[in-house]
């Protein structure tokens, strides 16, 4: 009896706290995320569809989203090889340094990316930087150009992929690709028909964790960049709503709302992706 | 086709895994690797297969050496404790892996997988993933992968250590008939002594990165070289400071000669054996009775009686 009515008091408690904390959550994510949010959906709809496709497809802003697009699909590339590669050295060799490797790939994320970009500059920039200076008298331009962009937000990227592919590689173990090479399948074989299958769901998370966070890079990027507005210059579509801002010209919600609604279908992908994981 | 193991060595560390080990398996017969856990027998396995190189000696398999010859170049089969299934590709799919990777031709391919599935009793189920069979399904699918490819041997690593005691069991005798159809050499590794004396031809007990003795199960219970292989085969008791069968221990109520006197301390049933617990002086043996023996001496705990070795 008396065990019973303890245990119908701290249900009724911990219901109330449960209640609570959703609260709390919901308030916090509204606050945060949904007012900041719904305000700019309702100014770019305010001013009406013809001044969203104004802003939008303007020579200014088509270059800058084509250079966003060229930097993305350049730095997700390159992280997703470097991701599942440096994921499957990590889980399935033993190497002097492998921890100290390990720590440092985290690095990048930690750091403000204006620093990232500043280091970049000090090592990279043309006139007194460690490489840079023999990269421009070769004919080869870092920074204030692409490659220096897509170097930023690699770097800012850099432990995506790579921290959502090994602990399931590291989960699965060796058997599978033991199996599979006692069967005959060579190392090639073995990756394509074993460890793409088994890394699957994780690396399209990866890939698309990638895609958002290089769409939205601003800080390494303005630094790295130049910032040069004008079609065929270094203006990202980040950099873009930045001068739009700054000189209190229009259009730099119109913009904003592109990079929201590419980010929201991230997202949605990655819904669609999450659940199938563990079925 | 015949395996010869000569002086392997494996370290891991400081840990010497094999210590000197030879091992020469003949055709068609089924050995078990039997020991411990820790005393190298899968290692030795895992050589024999190319998924670990040893430090020093070589490997033939069917007379070739196997130096230089990768995993993947064998053509062995190996079957793992925890199944090692492909789990994206169906069971079909699984068993189908090595003739699709030697590219052999569809319809010779599905013509194997169906029958080998038959055998394995999993015909019905070609379309199911691996997560939607019980262990003892999957472990006879990886069984039929293996197969699939014609391995010249087929090795296998603690096969049913991650099953049931039923299922064990009946995987256990159903490994025997098939053995007896396909007569492919076979070597497994367990840790159960049963098992190896219920299944194997021959059975090799391995200890701390050596071979203890080589011999059938029957030689390995009746003769054993040293107390390690007798206490590890079999039950022991200990009378005075020797090791006995407790099923080799006779028991008298009247003096006989070379009788030692002993007191019972305990009689417990157990179906059709009676366990019966003796004092005598300087140790505590046990002897294993049938139920009308025990019926017989009318054992009492605090009886008097006399114990004698019966070999």
């Amino acid at each position: 009896m008396c065990s019973s009515v303890r245990s119908r008091a701290v249900v009724s408690v911990s219901r109330r706290a449960k209640y609570g904390l959703r609260a709390i959550a919901l308030t916090y994510v509204f606050v945060l995320v949904v007012i900041p949010m719904g305000v700019i959906t309702t100014r770019t709809l305010r001013q009406g569809l013809g001044a969203f496709w104004d802003a939008i497809s303007s020579p200014q802003a088509v270059s800058a989203f084509r250079l966003t697009a060229t930097v993305t699909v350049w730095a997700v590339v390159l992280n997703t090889i470097f991701g599942v590669g440096v994921a499957i050295l990590l889980t399935r060799y033993r190497f002097p340094g492998k921890r100290l490797m390990s720590a440092l790939i985290d690095i990048p994320i930690a750091i403000s990316p204006i620093v990232v970009g500043l280091a970049l500059v000090l090592v990279y920039g043309p006139y007194n930087g460690w490489f840079g200076k023999s990269l421009h008298s070769a004919g080869f331009e870092v920074i204030y150009a692409v490659p220096g962009m897509v170097l930023a937000t690699v770097f800012v990227s850099l432990p995506l992929v790579l921290r959502e592919v090994a602990p399931v590689l590291e989960e699965e173990g060796l058997d599978q690709e033991q199996a599979a090479r006692v069967l005959g399948a060579s190392a090639w074989q073995r990756f394509r028909r074993i460890t793409i299958p088994t890394i699957k769901w994780a690396l399209s998370y990866g890939i698309v964790l990638s895609i958002a966070r290089s769409i939205g890079e601003f800080g390494a990027i303005k630094v790295v960049s130049g910032d040069i507005s004008g079609t065929g210059q270094t203006q990202t579509a980040t950099l873009l709503v930045d001068e739009r801002i700054e000189q209190l010209e229009p259009g730099a919600y119109q913009v904003s709302m592109v990079l929201i609604a590419v980010a929201v279908l991230a997202i949605i992908l990655v819904s669609l992706i999450r659940p199938k994981e563990h079925s | 086709m015949s395996i010869q193991a000569t002086s392997i060595v494996k370290r891991f560390g400081d840990f010497v895994a094999l210590d000197d080990v030879d091992l020469s398996v003949e055709s068609g017969r089924l050995t078990a690797l039997l020991g411990p856990s820790g005393g190298g027998k899968s290692t030795l396995l895992r050589i024999i297969g190319g998924l670990e190189r040893a430090d020093s000696g070589s490997v033939r398999i069917a007379g070739e050496d196997t130096a230089g010859v990768p995993a993947q170049r064998r053509n062995v089969g190996f079957v793992f404790q925890h199944y090692a299934a492909f789990k994206h590709l169906s069971v079909y799919r699984n068993v189908a892996f090595g003739l699709e990777i030697r590219k052999r031709p569809k319809a010779e391919v599905r013509k194997r997988v169906f029958e080998l599935l038959e055998l394995v009793h999993l015909e019905q189920f070609a379309d199911r993933l691996p997560s939607q069979l019980s262990g003892g399904q999957r472990q006879r699918m990886a069984l039929a992968r293996a197969l699939a490819v014609e391995p010249k041997v087929l090795l296998l690593d603690e096969p049913f250590g991650a099953l049931d005691a039923n299922v064990r069991k009946e995987l256990r005798d159903w490994l025997r008939r098939l053995h007896d159809e396909m007569h492919v050499t076979t070597v497994f590794v367990t840790h159960d002594q049963e098992e190896a004396l219920e299944v194997s031809d021959e059975i090799v007990i391995i200890n701390q990165g050596r071979i203890e003795q080589v011999g059938s199960p029957d030689e390995l219970y009746d003769k054993p070289d040293n107390d390690f292989v007798m206490s590890f085969l079999g039950p022991v008791t200990k009378l005075g400071d020797r090791l006995i069968r407790p099923h080799d221990l006779e028991i008298f109520t009247e003096h006989v000669d070379d009788g030692i006197a002993a007191e019972v301390t305990r009689v417990q049933r157990a179906g059709f054996q009676v366990r019966a617990d003796f004092r005598v002086e300087g140790s505590e043996p046990w002897a294993q009775l049938t139920r009308g023996q025990a019926d017989a001496l009318n054992l009492r705990p605090g009886s008097r009686v006399w114990v004698r070795p019966s070999r």
